[in-house]
């Protein structure tokens, strides 16, 4: 029995010939969840840009954007296709579970990708567009073929991936990269570890069965979540100094002072935790932590763009 | 006469043909309200009408004597 067939919930009768996967199927290869915020927080960079974009060149600018990081996922989902099917978060996805051709998804990442990079300069600026094949490739090439299993770093460096949407807005108005779409950048850039490991935390058994050497396998649970607490830090000052810029504001520092005070509070009790701690309540902090790390960045992001769109005053 | 009802694959065929027909039919509408905005950004074109337009011709001995 292999792995893939361990999953019954979409999988297809091995006496019934070739599956013949649906719309949905396709759509599924695109990760229609990391697609949304993408396409948050791309439209975030594009409205807190100085200048102005026709609104029928904005929507194409996102929905490239957005078209581009689904590609991205695709290219993502056929290349580990072997370790999706040994994890249990993953197991369920189009190829492991036997509904869509590995092949198949291989022709759909790299016909997106050349669509969403041409189209993009068509709408915006070849800038922008490079600066989308270039997210393509780092996510595609070397997080997912290089990074990913060969070093515990490999969401640190391969959150960069995740952290191009909203600089690319950005890009897609101005035409230019300035220090506003860095501080975009860097915000996810920083969120993304501690993010990523205090899911592994209480994952713990996924990312072991499938050798993917997380930090959590290779340096051990306490130096990950040292590492937790570092990025938390780095990332509060981060979040906090942006309010000082272009794209921040009363509300955005506001917001940035008390997200940054909560998420280092409960980054300082994982710190302090011992694995018999977590074990005992089943790693309650660790998953609230993950689940305030995506308020965090919505709450973030969603500031940014009434500050953009609702100059509270023009304080700078 | 009559037909079976639809197999769960005729079903994923139907939905995936209309899925990417639709798309198709969405991406060629953007691609044309995409264009119309980016050809009237370029400003007013002016097209041939038949008549050769004065300024737009080289300048003429008679022009340049006479200072024209």
């Amino acid at each position: 029995m292999t792995d893939a067939s361990l999953n019954t919930a979409a999988q297809p009768a091995a006496n019934q010939g070739p599956y013949d996967a649906g719309f949905g199927d396709y759509f599924a290869l695109l990760k229609p969840r990391v697609m949304s915020l993408v396409v948050f927080t791309a439209a975030v960079g594009l409205l807190a840009a100085p200048g102005s974009l026709h609104w029928v060149e904005a929507v194409c600018a996102i929905l490239f954007i957005a078209i581009g990081a689904g590609a991205s996922g695709a290219l993502n989902m056929w290349w580990d296709a072997d370790i999706d099917a040994v994890m249990k978060r993953t197991a369920k996805r189009p190829i492991p579970s036997g509904r869509v051709e590995p092949q198949d998804a291989l022709v759909v990442g790299c016909a997106l990708s050349g669509l969403s990079v041409m189209f993009m300069a068509l709408a915006t600026n070849w800038l922008a567009a490079g600066l989308l094949a270039f997210t393509i490739f780092f996510y595609a090439v070397v997080y997912s073929m290089w990074l990913k299993r060969s070093t515990p770093q490999n969401i640190v460096i391969g959150g960069a991936a995740g952290a191009f949407p909203p600089m690319i807005g950005w890009v897609a108005v101005t035409g230019s990269i300035s220090i506003e779409a860095c501080l975009m950048f860097a915000l996810i850039f920083m969120w993304t570890p501690p993010h990523f490991w205090a899911l592994a935390l209480f994952m713990r058994s996924d990312y072991d069965d499938a050798g993917v050497p997380m930090l959590t396998v290779t340096h051990g649970r306490k130096a990950t979540r040292a590492h937790i607490l570092a990025y938390t830090v780095l990332l509060a000052v981060l979040a906090v100094a942006a309010g000082f810029t272009q794209i921040g504001g009363p509300l955005y520092l506001a917001v940035a002072v008390i997200c940054n005070v909560i998420f280092l509070r409960d980054a300082v009790r994982i710190w302090r935790r011992t694995e018999e701690d977590a074990e005992a309540d089943n790693y309650k902090v660790e998953k609230s932590f993950f689940k305030f790390s995506l308020l965090y960045l919505f709450v973030h992001f969603g500031a940014i763009l009434f500050e953009a769109v609702l100059p509270v005053a023009n304080w700078m | 006469m009559s037909f079976s009802p639809d197999s769960d694959m005729h079903k994923r065929r139907k939905g995936r043909n209309m899925g990417v027909g639709l798309c198709l039919a969405a991406f060629i509408g953007l691609l044309f309200v995409l264009t119309t905005v980016k050809i009237r950004q370029t400003g007013p074109v002016e097209g041939f009408d038949h008549v050769p337009r004065a300024t737009a011709l080289p300048a003429t001995e008679t022009q340049s004597a006479t200072g024209e």
